[in-house]
């Protein structure tokens, strides 16, 4: 069976990635993946403000009554040869592609335009074979128009792009008024690939102590629908290669991501969940449903049912809704 | 030989030699000017009618000695001084970096200007708000000044409130510039300074120049941290450097100090750099003072004689100028004079929500300058209270007209916000918000000085009427350490105030050198106090390596004198009593009340023996009082008990004595800045361990506990406060040497100070800090005298270490050495914690016999002993 795919350039043995989590900070998880069956780990986001946040607090804690007292110049011990910076990313970085067979894609979320610049470059030189711009940004802004937040994602790719050389990829959010119109200018702007979609970490409360909770929510099945539905209708009409996230479990989550048109299916959930050796499984049931459809390739079957391959094509569009509607009421 | 040369000579015996005079200065690091040079010259020019030396041998210079009257008089006019140095003062605090920055500057001047350059820096001894003086010279030979600076040119203050205590003008040269930082602008600050201190800058005719360098540094994100911007204003305004180029050198020191805490941080100082000349004014100095108020009285008037002639000058920065007589002949000063310092440090303190507390006590508990108090009371006392003061109904029963305050001493507090974190108590309505929030101090600070007048005048709570076996009940008693200088948020002070609390009345405390001895004796005051009975603790520091030593001697000699008491009582029965002095002799003293039962005993002896005129009663009035048990502690970090005194720690464990040891265990040398010891864990980075401790900790417990007889406990209040409490108060009643080990949150950790102690419970979460008792008196029933107190671990141990930079900082520069140690670490840490558990599983009769030392006194042989049951 072949399995193979391409992706932001990137030629994988199969569409199955490691998408972005805590644990792939750890090259021996890293390992475990990539004899599972990975073809492709992205490492957990390299966060500019993180970086500033770490600086500041370790200025202010290394600092505290110091040049205080004859006895000492300072009272918290610093390891030597220690500089604040994104050296431990980078040593992943370096660590995880020595180590791995497999592309090592790096992820980066900046702040500042010279954040992106500096860390994109600086993990390019560690040895990224590619890299994905986490553009995390909320508009709570109430002033910031749409116009302005797309030209924000704009600029940054524009910038990037200019500074390295090795593939880029767009995660993206779906709350764009546009999204294909924006797939679209982020290609044009120099991305490689798009990966949909970034899930915006929401809030709760807890009732008890009037707080609000920050807790990470894992991602379930039902949620494959709006990454589905725009993937569908992204697939061939945009050169970028497309990355599916969100939602994957089963086979059944990569199948359906694959037939509207994924070039790859990432997932964390699931491996956060059940281990690295899920990986196998998924692989195994992508397999065996390729096999008895008598595919012989993920190729054959990708896009099978995206918008532009589908007979009815306005079934992704509002005759899907009307229908959808519908069958609710009955 | 020398000195008995120096006497034949001094005496005059041998005429035919030259004659020596002798005499003392720099005492005590006492200042040696060349006036004083110059006085001791002209002393030695005196002659006698015969034109021989008539020089006074054996005088005194530096020191105002009105008893011995050897002093000679020295010119303060006299100076030696070049016109081409320039003197520079800087009165700074710690915090603001005046020191770093000043140190720079040196270097600047030094390396980059090619001149000479001396600097010096006099630092007071607090943990926090320390204030630092710098004094500098620069010049275009090489200094030859092992004295401070007396006249300088340029003097700054970097911290307004200073001013309201000090004379920082003293030093000012005629004619010389004077930089504030000052909240108050060019045109508004006249207004705002003390009467003499407009007068110094009219008389002396001093250039005056301010910069609000706080709000400058805050702007651009360095909080307190003001140094870049005042060394700043030095450059331009001092002109020992051309503008442009002193600029450069700052900003490449700034890079030079903190390029590897990232660019960041140098951004902010260049802002401040970039920010500093727009914002700094002259002032036109008017010809004439106009002031009405000057400084305000340094200490009350109602203080103490000692501290408003002695402290009160030590506390303005002018100790040099007490004339011996005012000092202790044998050295004692008096204690409770922490009281009177009023330091006002922080800028944001607690504010008590009534309609919320639950009166848990648990933020007096944790608070470690003893500066939250609880008192309850009749509500018809309230008819005197402020309008401002808070009250709520006690919510306990049996108390129905009984009303609950929780007091903060806001000028004597640090800011540190463990009250806020250890407080149960939400808002049911109003998110954040607790039954204690951090408030600006400014807009409460006549309101909480008026309701703590008032507060001060509620009775202490009765301890007879305090169930001080647990933690709520543990607020109403009055500590006898209070408002030290230990850093905003120390881990150590919260237990030293708890043993004051209950045992701080009869106790004697031996304490090692280190932060415990710091801000133990903060000359000049002492935060050790006393009860409205006049009773506090006894405390002294001998040395570092001899403290277990010291202590025990305190028990051996507090023995002797309950013998030599008890065979006196026993030969005065006929006449004092023999009912009176059987029951003092055969008196239990292990519970609270029954210690108030023999003080009662002791004081009627009191009354009978001063009726008695004899030698007896007389020398038994001067050992009367050990009739009431001490309670001796010895108390030190980790570097002294793990390390340097741990032989004698050794040696006082195998004594079994009954002394009772507490170890603030930081696992560093905290007071000399962060050394390792033998308690420091592996995997943390500490000064001498820099790359990581490859080795665990010394399990202290565990040796202490193969002795057999020792009582033994782990604790962490910040995990478990009512274990804490149960643990001091087994060990002070156990009748032969305790041991507490005590977790103690330091900056020297790395951590936000005010989650100190969550810090603690995840330490014991994590299966690092078990908590844990061995309490030989179980042995003795049969029981397994090993209980592990805290349960398994609930997360792995990277969850509590990874949260202070002693532990992550390595993994940002060797991560793959960090990772290999963090494995190893959670290793030793998952083992000792199952042995420990074996330990508790194990049938009493597998442990050493506990054995008490023979011979011991009759008060420890109460059938009330067991206050642990």
């Amino acid at each position: 069976m072949d399995l193979t795919t391409r992706y932001m350039g990137l030629d994988l043995e199969n569409p199955l990635v490691a998408s972005a989590s805590p644990l792939n900070a750890d090259v021996e998880y890293l390992r475990r993946l990539e004899d599972a069956g990975a073809a492709a780990v992205v490492l957990p986001s390299l966060f500019e403000e993180q970086i500033e946040a770490e600086a500041a607090r370790y200025d202010h804690l290394t600092s505290v009554s110091a040049e205080s007292a004859p006895e000492a110049r300072s009272y918290c011990a610093e390891p030597a040869g220690y500089s604040v910076g994104p050296h431990a990313y980078l040593d992943l970085v370096r660590r995880a592609s020595t180590a791995l067979d497999i592309p090592v894609i790096a992820s980066l979320n900046g702040t500042t335009d010279e954040g992106w610049l500096s860390y994109a470059s600086a993990i390019e030189a560690a040895g990224a074979k590619g890299l994905e711009l986490n553009v995390y940004f909320i508009p709570a802004d109430l002033s910031l128009s749409g116009a302005e937040v797309e030209q924000r994602y704009l600029d940054i790719v524009r910038r990037v792009r200019a500074t390295v050389s090795i593939p880029i990829a767009v995660k993206l959010n779906p709350y764009f008024s546009a999204v294909g119109n924006m797939a679209r200018a982020l290609e044009g702007a120099g991305a490689d690939a798009l990966v949909l979609f970034n899930r915006f970490y929401q809030p709760d409360i807890d009732l008890g102590r009037l707080e609000l909770l920050l807790d990470l929510q894992l991602s379930h099945p039902n949620e494959i629908r709006l990454p589905l539905l725009w993937i569908g209708l992204l697939s061939g009409r945009v050169q970028a290669s497309l990355a599916a996230t969100t939602g994957v479990t089963t086979a059944d989550e990569v199948i359906k991501y694959l037939l509207v048109g994924a070039d790859v299916v990432m997932t964390t959930s699931a491996l956060l969940r059940h281990g690295a050796t899920h990986m196998t499984l998924l692989l195994r049931d992508l397999e065996a449903w390729l096999s008895a459809r008598q595919f012989s390739s993920v190729r054959q079957m990708r896009g099978l049912m995206s918008r532009q391959r589908l007979p009815e094509a306005p079934a992704f569009e509002r005759a899907n809704y009307i229908k959808i509607v519908q069958s609710y009421h009955r | 030989m020398v000195t008995t040369l120096a006497e034949a000579l001094g005496r005059g015996t041998r005429s035919s030699l030259p004659r020596v005079v002798g005499g003392r200065y720099g005492i005590a690091s006492k200042n040696f000017t060349p006036a004083m040079v110059k006085a001791a010259f002209d002393e030695l020019a005196k002659t006698d009618g015969d034109g021989r030396c008539a020089a006074r041998a054996g005088f005194t210079l530096g020191i105002d000695d009105d008893v011995s009257h050897t002093s000679l008089t020295v010119d303060p006019t006299f100076s030696i001084e070049r016109a081409d140095v320039t003197r520079a003062v800087f009165y700074g605090l710690g915090a603001d970096g005046t020191v770093g920055a000043n140190k720079n500057t040196v270097q600047i001047i030094a390396e980059d200007a090619g001149l000479c350059a001396q600097g010096y820096f006099v630092y007071d001894s607090h943990k926090s708000g320390a204030q630092t003086v710098s004094h500098l010279r620069f010049g275009p030979d090489p200094i030859k000044a092992p004295y401070l600076i007396a006249d300088a040119g340029f003097v700054a203050c970097h911290q307004f409130g200073f001013l309201a205590r000090q004379d920082v003008l003293n030093v000012a040269a005629h004619g010389g510039v004077f930089l504030l930082n000052s909240p108050y602008g060019p045109d508004d600050v006249w207004d705002q300074l003390p009467r003499s201190l407009q007068s110094e800058i009219v008389a002396k005719r001093l250039r005056f120049f301010v910069i609000d360098a706080s709000k400058v540094a805050r702007d651009v994100g360095l909080g307190a941290r003001t140094n870049t911007v005042l060394q700043t204003c030095f450059f331009a305004i001092s002109g020992v450097l051309r503008r442009a180029a002193a600029i450069a050198h700052i900003k490449a020191a700034i890079r030079k100090s903190y390029g590897r805490k990232g660019d960041a941080v140098v951004a902010k100082n260049f802002a401040a750099v970039d920010g500093t000349l727009e914002r700094l004014f002259e002032v036109a100095v008017p010809a004439a003072v106009t002031a009405r108020r000057d400084r305000p009285a340094v200490v009350p008037a109602t203080a103490p004689d000692f501290v408003r002639r002695v402290t009160a000058p030590m506390l303005a920065g002018r100790g040099d100028d007490l004339p011996v007589s005012l000092i202790p002949a044998d050295g004692t000063f008096p204690s409770g004079t922490s009281a009177y310092e009023k330091r006002n440090i922080a800028a944001e303190v607690p504010e008590w929500r009534e309609d919320l507390c639950i009166q848990c006590g648990q933020c007096s508990f944790v608070c470690p300058h003893s500066v939250i108090r609880s008192r309850y009371y009749h509500e018809d006392r309230l008819a005197a209270a402020p309008a401002s003061f808070k009250s709520a109904p006690v919510n306990a029963r049996g108390y129905p007209d009984a009303r609950f305050t929780l007091q903060f001493y806001v000028e004597d507090c640090t800011g540190c916000g463990l009250c806020v974190e250890a407080c149960p108590a939400v808002s049911p309505r109003e998110p954040g918000v607790r039954a204690i929030n951090m408030a600006a101090k400014e807009p409460l600070l006549a309101g909480e000085r008026s309701n703590l007048a008032f507060f001060e005048t509620l009775p202490v709570n009765d301890r007879a009427r305090v169930d001080f076996a647990n933690v709520r009940g543990v607020q109403f008693l009055e500590p006898l350490f209070e408002f030290s200088g230990a850093c905003a948020g120390c881990g150590e002070t919260p237990y030293l105030k708890l043993l004051s609390q209950l045992f701080g009345d009869r106790a004697q405390i031996a304490n090692a050198t280190g932060c415990s001895s710091i801000y133990g004796a903060n000359l000049p005051v002492t935060p050790w106090t006393k009860d409205r009975e006049g009773r506090g603790p006894a405390w002294s520091n001998s040395l570092f390596e001899d403290n277990a030593e010291f202590g025990l001697g305190f028990r051996l000699a507090a023995d002797q004198h309950l013998e030599l008491a008890r065979t006196l009582l026993r030969g005065l029965a006929p006449v004092v009593g023999s009912e009176l002095v059987e029951r003092i002799l055969a008196a239990p003293q292990i519970h609270e009340s029954e210690i108030r039962a023999q003080r009662i005993r002791v004081a009627e002896l009191k009354t009978r023996l001063l009726n008695e005129d004899s030698e007896t009663a007389r020398a038994l009035l001067s050992v009367v009082d050990h009739l009431v048990r001490r309670s001796i502690w010895i108390v030190g970090g980790d570097g002294w008990a793990y390390d340097i005194g741990y032989g004698g720690l050794d040696h006082v464990l195998a004594s079994g004595r009954d002394v009772n040891v507490l170890v603030l265990d930081t696992e560093v040398y905290s007071n000399t800045g962060g050394q390792a010891s033998k308690a420091t864990p592996l995997g943390a980075v500490a000064k001498f361990a820099s790359a990581g401790k490859r080795v665990a900790r010394k399990d202290l417990a565990l040796q202490a506990i193969a002795y057999g007889n020792v009582y033994v406990a782990q604790v962490a209040m910040g995990a478990n406060p009512q274990h804490t409490l149960d643990a001091f108060r087994e060990a002070e009643a156990y009748p032969g040497t305790s041991l507490i080990l005590a977790y103690s949150q330091c900056i020297a950790h790395g951590i936000d100070m005010r989650f100190g102690m969550k810090q603690q419970d995840l330490a014991v979460a994590s299966g690092y800090w078990p908590l844990l008792r061995y309490d030989p008196a179980m042995r003795s029933i049969g029981e397994n005298p090993f209980r592990l107190d805290s349960p398994r671990p609930t997360i792995p141990f990277k969850d509590y270490a990874y949260n202070e930079i002693r532990y992550s900082a390595l993994a940002g520069v060797r991560p793959e050495e960090a990772a290999t140690l963090l494995v190893r670490a959670q290793a030793a840490v998952t083992e000792k914690y199952r042995q420990y558990e074996d330990l508790a599983a194990l049938d009493g009769s597998r442990f050493q016999p506990g054995v008490h030392r023979l011979g011991e006194p009759a008060y420890l042989k109460s059938s009330a002993r067991i206050a642990w049951t």
